[in-house]
């Protein structure tokens, strides 16, 4: 309760900090869907895949660009030059490339929690976001057909790829709680109208988004209730562990970093 | 004793009639194309590694974007030919993994320019400028081949490439008109991707297999014909942007209507693309097999899965 009742009812500050948290999120996602260019396991997936990770940074220019109207910056300096100290992502969007299982199971989680938030932010009163909302959830609708494809052919091709799967499934689970949470506080989201339903009801519409799937692919849906549990993140959640953005940070960083110049 | 199929063939060629992949074609014409088509094809992929190692590093978000556009463009266009070799190629028994596979191998070459280093974000420009702008004029010149399917598939690769070559002129002009470290760097990636450039047209003389190709119409220009056309619309499109050509000896020469140039070292470069032995040849062949053979455990998994749903 402390966000309503502290004096930080600043709707247009907590707006610029969920736009910096959606933004960071798509833009390291996206870069780590780039890393993949040029070696996805087939040609067409290569241009698929490329595809989706365009979208991403196109989503990640859409909420900079919205955290540069609240004031808080020029997009492509949020975007580029905030530390690791000060961003809002979900570690899970930072995390290296696995194998193939790992890549197309996070980005699977990642799209289908995005649709359950977008959907809520869609359907809220804040205009320029539920529009890009909308637009983002045209796009989003594909990627989930295309991963959802991706994690039920791995699955019920069992062997190699069923245990890939399974090993991949093992190491995103502990980050599932802090994806479906945000960078602020989730109830006064809701309170300024900007986020239709609380938390907890997106989490369980999360869970019931991905458990055909999961059941498909022959993977349990109950530990991700246990972990989603164990950790409600009803508070603005924590910042993500600081190496995984350093890293990326440090080659995204790779040519700004020569100097202050127009590129 | 004449062939009358053959004869026939080649009445069609000189009628100027367009082959499909149906259409019976002589053993010659059908190596000549699949030859050209599958190097295309993997020049294409194997083009997509110099530059994607900069869309990690793209300075603001939409060079980001754009630079990974590109980058998805070529893999498409290697898409799109390898559509187009996999028809040339399945009467002889030879199929997409096999086409793949002589990457990996070194059965199939691959253009000398994706051979080479692209130390900085200034050889990413040059790339999409130049070297971009060197294939749309190479694959014009193709517009007209004789085999239909090629034919179609490159006039969406040339119109996409006209996209690539202006991608790369707006990464130009934002360095030339930069800090004077950034011009400098440009001029270095000019000054190391100029020599390997004038050689991606390929040696002024015209092999067997080019005059066999230029009899079946599925090529109609010579390589010096289109590195002359390159030099004259690119020579004053470099210096407009205040950049020096390294090379002392280039000059317009009035009475010949003809450039003059150093010659690229055609025999050190030859032996390059030939043996894979270019300062980056093994290292993006590696990522290739990275690709292709690390990754056959997704496609037979695909396989399996696609049985399960069948039964």
């Amino acid at each position: 309760m402390v966000a309503r009742d502290s004096g930080m009812l600043d709707r247009g500050r907590i707006l610029g900090d969920l736009a910096l948290q959606l933004g960071d999120e798509e833009l390291f996602l996206g870069h780590r869907d780039s890393e993949w260019l040029g070696l996805a396991p087939e040609i067409e997936e290569d241009v698929a895949f490329a595809s989706m990770a365009q979208d991403e940074v196109r989503h990640a220019a859409f909420w900079y660009e919205l955290a540069e109207t609240a004031g808080m910056g020029q997009a492509d300096a949020l975007a580029f030059d905030r530390p690791a100290t000060d961003r809002r992502h979900a570690a899970l969007c930072a995390r290296p490339n696995g194998d193939w299982a790992h890549t197309v199971l996070r980005h699977y989680l990642y799209d289908a929690w995005d649709a359950v938030r977008l959907m809520a932010l869609a359907e809220a009163g804040e205009e320029t976001v539920a529009q890009g909302a909308r637009r983002m959830l045209r796009e989003e609708h594909y990627h989930h057909l295309h991963m959802e494809k991706w994690v039920v052919d791995l699955g019920r091709a069992g062997g190699e790829a069923g245990q890939r799967l399974l090993k991949a499934f093992q190491a995103l689970l502990p980050d599932l709680p802090h994806l479906a949470a945000f960078a602020v506080d989730p109830q006064a989201l809701v309170d300024l109208g900007i986020l239709a339903r609380p938390l907890p009801d997106l989490r369980r519409e999360f869970v019931a988004r991905i458990s055909p799937t999961l059941a498909k692919a022959g993977l349990p849906v109950h530990p991700v209730e246990a972990a989603l549990a164990a950790q409600p993140e009803d508070r603005a959640r924590s910042v993500a562990p600081l190496a995984d953005a350093e890293e990326l940070l440090s080659t995204m960083n790779g040519v700004r970093s020569l100097g202050a110049a127009a590129w | 004793m004449p062939d009358a199929r053959m004869e026939e063939f080649m009445a069609r060629i000189e009628r100027g009639d367009k082959i499909e992949a149906h259409d019976w074609m002589p053993e010659d014409y059908r190596l000549l194309l699949l030859r050209l088509i599958h190097m295309h094809a993997v020049s294409e992929i194997m083009g997509a590694y110099p530059e994607k190692e900069w869309v990690p590093k793209a300075p603001t978000l939409r060079r980001k974007m754009s630079l990974a556009a590109k980058v998805q463009d070529e893999i498409g266009h290697g898409q799109l030919l390898l559509r187009v070799a996999e028809d040339l190629a399945a009467p002889l028994g030879r199929h997409r993994v096999d086409l793949m596979d002589d990457v990996i191998t070194g059965r199939v070459k691959f253009h000398n320019v994706f051979h080479m280093e692209a130390p900085t974000w200034a050889d990413a420009g040059i790339i999409g400028w130049l070297v971009d702008g060197a294939a749309i004029i190479t694959q014009t010149a193709l517009l007209d081949c004789s085999y239909a399917p090629y034919a179609r598939v490159l006039k969406r690769i040339c119109a996409e490439e006209s996209f690539h070559m202006q991608h790369g002129e707006s990464i130009i002009l934002s360095l030339a008109e930069g800090e004077p470290w950034q011009r400098e760097m440009l001029q270095e990636a000019l000054n190391r991707w100029w020599e390997a450039i004038l050689f991606f047209f390929g040696p002024p003389v015209v092999t067997d297999a080019a005059r066999r190709m230029m009899e079946y119409r599925i090529r109609s220009r010579t390589n010096e014909e289109l590195r002359q056309k390159f030099l004259t619309r690119y020579v004053p499109r470099i210096r407009a942007v205040g950049l020096e050509i390294p090379d002392s000896a280039l000059r317009y020469d009035d009475e010949a209507g003809l450039w003059r140039y150093t010659e690229p070292d055609w025999e050190r470069l030859s032996r390059m693309v030939r043996d894979n032995t270019g300062p980056k040849s093994q290292e993006r062949i590696s990522l290739r097999r990275r690709a292709h053979q690390d990754q056959a455990w997704v496609r037979e998994a695909l396989l399996r899965a696609r049985a399960a749903a069948a039964v």
